[in-house]
């Protein structure tokens, strides 16, 4: 989405509240899961698929050609299952079955039983490094795609991303893009309090990455962040995407005292809440 | 007196080597491979590949988590990547991306590990890859493969790029006897009785094939007529073979450069017990890490030679 126009942004936030509706609906009747660190990631995902971002084959999800985004964060993975239904590749009907005995759309992505998942993730750490061998093999076979990973700033502390920082600036992947998802929170509580690993920004510039700082939750942001990204020709790019946790449903995780809210779902009656907030 | 000397057999390559030279000599009937490293190929033997194909050889440093995070990778990608290390650090440091990478989404990659077993010697027991067996077994769907000989890994090498799945090769560092011809057979999953025998068999794999043929001449000279299988494949295991020995020896006598736990021998026992219980015995190396020496002086202490075999089979005689 070249130079967007203010309707094309437009259009991408009605589809973000969409999206936002869905990770609700989806993981409140599961019963489980982990929708605020799906709600924070909602932007970027929105316009990835929506914006012109990430070229995506209904048709043929793992047509070699397409562009890829894998999901570090596999916790999140409602705001993927949302994205594509909204994309025409699921039903609502199909998403419902989140999380249940049978349903393909597991608690943590499963690339074995959905052809849309580009990895299986859910042991966090271990995307960027995927992303790499993706990166490489396009490269080898001289296929022009780009490889997006997003992963969570809590997993940042596992080593393997920092390896895999380093081995994406070795081969000068600029077919790679890694976002992280900034939403200041992981499992125990703040990021600060377990382990503080700002500023991300200067550790990827010092391992040789171009690097953007963004407000994750601005659609424009977002955007415009993504616009700049292929135009970086001799290294990977970090988005560096400062987010909130739960974001678009904050006052209802205020009211009840809880801005990190991990790992559980919404009651029905604050989903009810959550949604007229979202219509 | 030198592995299979007592059997007649004359000492060839190390497995590694005979790997090493294979993917050289595959590289340009299988376009796809690639190999991925964390900085030990001069010791796996990747770089004898690496050195004639360059642009399919990558080295991500000593970073093994990394290491088959990328594989994986480009294997989603459509290539078929040969990710190799040391034994121990492959299957032991990396184990979880191993789980979570390659056996949990089933992809195509193929892992490696060198310096397996005690026999790496003077290193030392960090070095030594004595659970590989054991961890990669624990894992659904990875084949697991111990070759015996260079005749065998060689041929090995180009049937796991054939397999369509995640696989595990075990190689070693020193240099093992012949035991295979260049026609050979070598299939996944089937075992080969390298020598016939009727008073029992003796189940071994990797360098312990050669020292159980050892093991086979000494009975012979007490009149004790042993067959040798190899099972160079752990996973899938050729039940077939060992209920057919059970059968028509009615003992059994397993060896394996491995710990107890989880291996070889735990793997012939659990199908002895379903399918035709016989007496068993076992020539590994218990539930121990060894030390720093000479490989022969190791093999010799940590009770891996063909006089333990001998008198495991006397042993299993008696019950």
């Amino acid at each position: 989405m070249a130079n967007a126009t203010g309707m094309e942004i437009e259009r991408l936030k009605e589809t973000a509240k969409a999206i936002r509706r869905l990770i609700i609906t989806i993981t409140t009747e599961a019963g489980s899961g982990h929708p605020t660190s799906s709600l924070s990631a909602v932007e970027v995902v929105t316009a990835l698929y929506f914006g012109g971002f990430l070229r995506h084959h209904k048709e043929n999800p793992r047509d070699p050609l397409r562009d890829r985004f894998i999901l570090s964060k596999g916790h999140a993975v409602p705001v993927l299952y949302s994205a594509l239904c909204q994309a025409g590749y699921y039903s609502v009907d199909e998403i419902r079955t989140l999380r249940k005995l049978g349903s393909p759309f597991e608690g943590h992505p499963n690339m074995k039983r959905l052809e849309t998942m580009e990895a299986s993730t859910g042991s966090l750490g271990q995307g960027l490094s995927l992303g790499v061998g993706h990166a490489l093999g396009c490269r080898l076979d001289g296929i022009d795609a780009h490889t997006y990973v997003m992963l969570g700033d809590g997993e940042m502390g596992e080593g393997q991303v920092w390896e895999a920082v380093a081995s994406a600036e070795k081969y000068r992947l600029s077919n790679l893009t890694a976002i992280v998802d900034q939403n200041g929170f992981q499992q125990t509580g703040s990021t600060k309090d377990v382990l503080d690993l700002k500023p991300f920004a200067p550790k990827f510039e010092a391992f040789g990455w171009h690097t953007q700082v963004i407000d994750g939750n601005s659609m424009e942001s977002v955007v415009s962040a993504l616009e700049t990204v292929k135009s970086v020709t001799d290294r990977p790019t970090a988005i560096i995407s400062q987010t909130k946790k739960g974001f678009g449903i904050l006052p209802i995780l205020e009211a009840a005292g809880d801005l990190n809210y991990h790992g559980k779902p919404l009651s029905h009656e604050l989903a009810q809440q959550a949604l007229s907030l979202l219509s | 007196m030198a592995i299979g000397e007592a059997a007649g057999l004359k000492l060839g390559k190390a497995s590694r080597d005979a790997f090493g030279a294979a993917l050289k000599e595959l590289g340009n009937e299988f376009p796809k491979f690639v190999t991925v490293d964390g900085d030990v190929g001069n010791s796996t033997r990747t770089e004898v590949f690496a050195k004639a194909f360059p642009d399919r050889a990558f080295n991500v440093g000593i970073a093994e988590s990394n290491m088959v995070g990328v594989a994986s990778g480009l294997a989603s990608a459509g290539k078929i990547p040969v990710v190799s290390s040391f034994a121990v650090f492959l299957l032991a440091n990396a184990f979880d991306q191993i789980r979570m990478c390659v056996a949990y989404p089933e992809v195509n990659v193929k892992l490696v590990g060198s310096h397996a077993g005690i026999s790496i010697g003077e290193d030392g027991a960090s070095q030594m890859g004595i659970e590989d067996v054991s961890l990669a077994c624990s894992l659904p769907g990875m084949t697991v493969i111990v070759p015996a000989d260079a005749t065998s890994t060689r041929k090995a090498t180009r049937a796991m790029l054939e397999h369509v799945g995640p696989v595990y090769l075990r190689c070693g560092r020193i240099e093992l006897p012949e035991i295979y011809q260049a026609d050979s057979p070598f299939v996944i999953g089937k075992a080969n009785t390298v020598k016939e025998g009727d008073d029992v068999t003796i189940i071994a794999n990797g360098l312990m094939v050669g020292v159980a043929l050892d093991a086979a001449a000494q009975l012979a000279k007490g009149g004790t007529s042993a067959r040798v299988v190899d099972m160079h494949t752990v996973k899938p295991l050729d039940e077939a073979t060992i209920l057919r020995a059970a059968e028509e020896t009615g003992r059994i006598v397993v060896a394996e450069e491995h710990l107890m736990t989880g291996g070889l021998g735990a793997a012939v026992a659990a199908t002895v017990a379903r399918t035709r219980p016989v007496p068993i015995e076992f020539v590994n190396l218990g539930d121990r890490y060894a030390e720093s020496g000479d490989p022969q002086g190791l093999l010799q202490k940590y009770g891996l030679t063909a006089e333990a075999i001998v008198a495991a089979v006397e042993k299993v005689k008696r019950r």
